[in-house]
């Protein structure tokens, strides 16, 4: 049996007295589409940004391609990884927020550049031609020198893809990325995301987007209240879901 | 779209007449015309008063370019330039430590911020001048060790008690600035792998310059004329200078003009690179053609 890309086991996570994450558990495995689908507040973006570390949990343990993430284990304990450690791990996985998150002082070309430069201390003029092909691969070769400002909410996500992919991540975690677009630029982002998973790239995708769910998701994940309600192929869970709770959010977003 | 209540495109209803092709009057600001007759009125009176009041005009324009002046003119900037460079760079270490995680270093951030902006700059400056009754030896014991009569110069005392003042009140602006930027650059910048502090330098920083600039750039400005405080401790800028002059020859009212209008000339020749400077951080966010 193949190791998972990501294992979570157990994940509980509180913000003050909400209980964001309660016990969850899931493997996702190489080359995977999972798709995590819930109302808001049901704590499928805490979960992507707990296995980002963006937020750190409160118990339970997540692995990335079999490594203990945020903590290792010396003797009979566990210690917290120095800050410089978790940024290490931060780099097998790239990022996609739901409202872009570019920089804004720099150009397309500009952003891609900067982990892959500043981070990863790659040569500048190889990095610069792998981000151009990014740029190619996103159909945006034509805004290189172009500032965010100066791109519609779907050209500026599908170059925060680009940004993310510059990192050469194992892993790509997607935090609803069309929820802030305007429909008519829904399309241009999830194909671009479709073309992703064709190479075979992990991802983790929070989304509202059941159609690209049912097409590209090898699994789905229900959650509700902070745990997973129902788990499997798009065509059980959104097709025939056995659970009550899910029906009923099903058919509110259908509706 | 000819539905009851609208009218055909072209066609007015009747008791509407046209007005199209009836050009648009200029409006006669009359408020404005009064207030500006009435103001070159009181210039007028004010230029006639200094005119024949008691300035000797040429006593005023023999000093404006004397050496003790312009060398005064030279220190005033030269010590506000470096005091402000100081109270740069400690006030973004200690905005840095003040947003930090830390508890100690907020503690000590907080604590130089309180200390620093709540007590005079002018006591400030008299105690860095005389700090010689209290410590009169001063440096590290066993590597370097000197006289603090000799150290702490008045050129020293003012560098130290401005910069460190201003550091106090510059670590706020820019705390302003970092935290004016979103939450959602810190979350872009660690998710590619960059540490706190580099991604304060890269992403988030140069972003506060823009919210930092204008309220930095009046932190500027008051710094220049600020350094005249440094008057009572003998450094020798412009106005310590205008004031020996007229301890000599009585002409009090002439050194001031000519100290007020090198100070005024400064600031006039500094606020055009704000405005450059400010361009420059604004890259990505200005409106095309603005």
């Amino acid at each position: 049996m193949t190791r998972p890309m990501v294992a979570i086991r157990n994940v509980a996570k509180t913000f003050g007295t909400f209980q964001a994450l309660d016990g969850v558990s899931m493997d996702v495995m190489p080359g995977e589409v999972t798709c995590l689908i819930g109302a808001s507040g049901s704590g499928k973006t805490t979960l992507l940004r707990c296995v980002n570390q963006l937020n750190t949990i409160d118990s339970g343990a997540i692995w990335l391609d079999g490594e203990l993430l945020g903590k290792a284990k010396r003797g009979d304990r566990l210690h917290r990884l120095t800050e410089r450690a978790v940024s290490r791990q931060r780099l097998a996985t790239g990022m996609v927020f739901q409202r872009f998150n570019l920089f804004p002082h720099m150009t397309a070309l500009q952003n891609i550049v900067e982990g892959p430069v500043q981070v990863q201390r790659r040569p500048g003029r190889e990095v610069r031609a792998e981000a151009m092909a990014l740029l190619e691969r996103v159909g945006l070769a034509d805004k290189a020198g172009n500032y965010p400002s100066e791109l519609s909410g779907g050209q500026q996500q599908r170059v925060a893809i680009a940004r993310a992919l510059a990192m050469r991540p194992k892993l790509m975690l997607f935090d609803e990325p069309t929820s802030a677009l305007d429909p008519e630029l829904v399309g241009e982002v999830l194909a671009v995301m479709r073309g992703l998973a064709e190479t075979g790239m992990t991802m983790m995708v929070v989304t509202h987007e059941l159609g690209f769910a049912r097409e590209v998701a090898d699994t789905v994940v229900y959650m509700d209240a902070g745990r997973i309600v129902e788990a499997g192929a798009p065509r059980e869970v959104l097709a025939a879901p056995k659970e009550e709770r899910t029906r009923t959010f099903l058919s509110k977003v259908l509706k | 779209m000819s539905g009851p209540g609208h009218s055909e495109p072209g066609r007015l209803e009747p008791g509407f007449s046209d007005l199209a092709g009836l050009p648009v009057a200029r409006r006669l600001h009359w408020g404005r015309w009064l207030a500006a007759v009435l103001i070159v009125i009181a210039l007028a009176y004010l230029v006639r008063a200094f005119a024949k009041g008691q300035i000797a005009w040429d006593v005023v324009a023999h000093f404006l370019t004397v050496p003790v002046i312009l060398s005064g003119i030279w220190n005033t900037v030269l010590m506000a330039v470096l005091a402000m460079a100081v109270g740069i760079v400690l006030g973004i270490v200690v905005a840095i430590m003040r947003l930090s995680s830390n508890p100690v270093l907020i503690s000590v951030a907080a604590g130089y911020a309180w200390l620093f902006r709540g007590t005079p700059l002018i006591l400030q400056l008299l105690l860095w001048f005389n700090i010689a009754l209290v410590f009169p030896v001063m440096g590290i014991p066993g590597i370097w060790t000197g006289k603090a009569v000799v150290i702490m110069t008045p050129f020293v005392s003012a560098l130290l008690g401005l910069g460190l003042n201003q550091g106090a009140y510059t670590s706020e602006v820019i705390r302003a600035g970092i935290i004016s930027v979103d939450a959602g650059q810190h979350d872009a910048a660690r998710a590619i792998g960059m540490s706190r502090l580099h991604a304060l330098r890269r992403i988030v920083l140069p972003q506060a310059m823009k919210v930092v600039l204008p309220p930095l750039g009046n932190e500027f400005i008051g710094m220049i004329k600020m350094t005249s405080l440094a008057s009572v401790i003998q450094y020798p800028e412009v106005l310590h200078n205008a004031e020996n002059i007229y301890y000599a020859n009585s002409r009090v009212i002439e050194l001031l003009i000519v100290a007020g209008f090198w100070y005024l000339l400064v600031v006039s020749i500094l606020t055009p690179f704000q405005m450059l400077l400010e361009r420059h951080f604004s890259r990505g966010t200005a409106r095309p053609g603005a």
